[in-house]
């Protein structure tokens, strides 16, 4: 179980950071294995600062995030990594464009495979490309300009999945898909989910949330306003916040006026 | 009719060749009418957005017509399309937060501006206007950089319009802000439309529900195509095109959950529009796809303002 405890973040602003500002205040939840939890929020609400958090990119002022009762911070970052990965926004920037997309795979192998065969690690790529959905035909040896976004955001996914992974950051994932690609990864996380993996879902889009997660933290200004099994997060939000955040979104067969 | 748009051709211009990015569009604009143009990315929503206003040097014009309230626009022209802008034809463009000129005081930008186009700035019709859309006075004397991101769209919003243009375009304007503000701007959109301010309006969006929200009929575009077009209501609740009836069943909506009701995608991409297949170019994603679908289905009418371009449909 990945757990956050009274986890702040402050960062220092102004030209000789004379000033401060809490990006994350106190913020406390927690993710079980086989569980997709999703973080709620609009700009400047703080759920990258989570995710960057939970990922070691970025160290809380105060608080603890613990893994099965150890505290992160107390790990090695190589053990560590291994248990916890990340996907983020942009498929393209997350790729070196002069290397073959696939590279990111001999990047994994020479930190952590490196005594591993070739024929067992062909193996395992093929199913973790499985596991992704993707044949490896159509992604094996190409450059990241040839492949899609849901390509390239699926092979970022089974990049993390070679290594054995128990929880996945996934921070605005298919914000930059297309309608009709976005939701087969939205699926596929889904998928994952049967088989163990924790998934941390960031986005800013209630639909999304509501569609493939278990439980709902909504953020508002750093602060958790409101956290809970999806259903009831949506169905009966109890936060002003949270009403006047779905009273927003544009519904497809409802126009706002009717509502 | 404010526009009328006849088999409009606009390429690009690459070292492999022509890009037929809008490829034979044609429809028509109502006085008062909002248009949601919606299409995945590649569909040359954008394209036809920029090819109303201003063509980029990379983009050709080459073929068709676009006649705004009884004039041709000379859209492949740039100098002469000039007097056109800003008082027939404006737009909102999709990055506000860097539209405006950082080295001048809003009210001084605006004054200039309005002196590059030969009009005189009417001081209590701007107050009147930003009282509208709710912002301070005291925001004329101000730097862009001083107001949020919200505040800076809600001012290019109010410049866009300020010489009620025929025709007013807005390119994605929503895509960067909170679902929030998204609403605030959509309403004051609509507020502008009612007021006339503008006669009629192209808002170009990927996402369908939020179109919904704003306009009259809701035009999906595929692969430089256009695929269907039809009033908001149908393009919703009874799509023709098997494109729209994908794309719409494919998105997501409060209240749907992945355990009860599983969504699925569209499989495969969209063509490569450098050298694109003859026929319908939606064929190769298409279950319903058969023979005739080598050739290229025409947009018909196949109810009251509902064009559909599909073989099937007709």
């Amino acid at each position: 179980m990945l757990k956050l405890d009274g986890v702040t973040k402050v960062y220092r602003i102004g030209a000789f950071g004379g000033q401060t500002m809490t990006a994350v205040d106190e913020a406390g939840f927690e993710i079980k294995p086989g569980e997709v939890v999703s973080l709620i929020g609009e700009s400047g609400s703080g759920k990258s600062t989570i995710g960057k958090m939970v990922l070691r990119l970025l160290s809380p002022t105060a608080g603890t995030i613990s893994i099965d009762g150890h505290d992160i911070k107390k790990m090695g970052k190589r053990d560590y990594y291994r248990k916890v990965q990340g996907v983020f926004q942009d498929p393209f920037s997350s790729y070196n464009p002069v290397f073959k997309a696939d590279r990111v795979f001999g990047m994994i192998r020479e930190v952590y495979f490196k005594g591993v065969p070739d024929k067992e690690w062909t193996a395992k790529i093929e199913a973790a490309l499985d596991a992704v959905r993707l044949s490896p035909g159509a992604v094996l040896n190409k450059f990241p300009h040839q492949l899609s976004g849901g390509q390239l955001q699926r092979l970022l996914i089974a990049r993390a999945l070679l290594l054995d992974i128990e929880y996945l950051v996934a921070d605005e994932i298919i914000s930059m898909l297309d309608a009709s690609t976005r939701i087969d990864v939205l699926n596929l996380l889904a998928d994952l989910k049967l088989r163990g993996l924790g998934v941390l879902f960031i986005t800013h889009d209630l639909a999304l949330g509501n569609y493939i997660s278990d439980r709902t933290v909504v953020l508002h200004k750093g602060r958790i306003v409101e956290y809970g099994p999806t259903d009831a997060v949506f169905e009966q939000p109890e936060h002003a916040y949270t009403r006047k955040l779905l009273a927003s979104v544009p519904q497809l067969h409802t126009k706002w006026e009717d509502a | 009719m404010t526009l009328e748009v006849d088999d409009l051709r606009v390429y690009y211009r690459t070292l492999k060749g022509d890009v037929q990015a809008l490829d034979g569009v044609s429809f028509g604009l109502k006085d008062g009418e909002i248009l949601g143009l919606a299409g995945e990315s590649g569909c040359g929503k954008t394209t036809l957005g920029k090819a109303l206003i201003r063509l980029d040097g990379r983009m050709k014009h080459v073929g068709g017509s676009v006649t705004l309230d009884g004039e041709t626009l000379p859209i492949g022209d740039d100098v002469r399309m000039n007097p056109y802008r800003f008082k027939q034809v404006s737009l909102i463009p999709q990055y506000s937060m860097s539209a405006m000129n950082p080295t001048r005081k809003i009210g001084r930008m605006v004054r200039e501006l309005l002196e590059s186009r030969r009009e005189k700035l009417d001081l209590t019709e701007l107050h009147h206007r930003l009282e509208l859309v709710e912002l301070p006075k005291d925001v004329l004397g101000k730097y862009p950089i001083e107001l949020s991101g919200g505040m800076k769209q809600r001012m290019v919003m109010v410049i866009s319009t300020l010489l009620n243009p025929s025709l007013l375009i807005a390119d994605e304007i929503t895509s960067a802000l909170d679902v929030s503000t998204q609403k605030a701007v959509v309403t004051t959109l609509k507020g502008f439309r009612d007021r006339g301010f503008v006669k009629s309006m192209v808002f170009i969006t990927h996402d369908i529900s939020l179109t919904n929200q704003l306009a009259d009929t809701i035009m999906v575009m595929y692969a430089g195509k256009l695929a269907e077009k039809a009033p908001a209501a149908t393009v919703v609740n009874a799509p023709k095109h098997p494109y729209t009836q994908l794309l719409i069943s494919s998105l997501p909506e409060v209240g749907v959950r992945y355990a009860d009701k599983r969504l699925t995608g569209i499989p495969g991409n969209p063509p490569s529009l450098l050298n694109p297949v003859a026929g319908c170019r939606f064929r190769d994603r298409c279950p319903l796809a058969f023979d005739k679908c080598a050739e290229e289905p025409p947009p018909v009418e196949v109810e009251k303002d509902h064009v559909v371009a599909c073989w099937k449909a007709a």
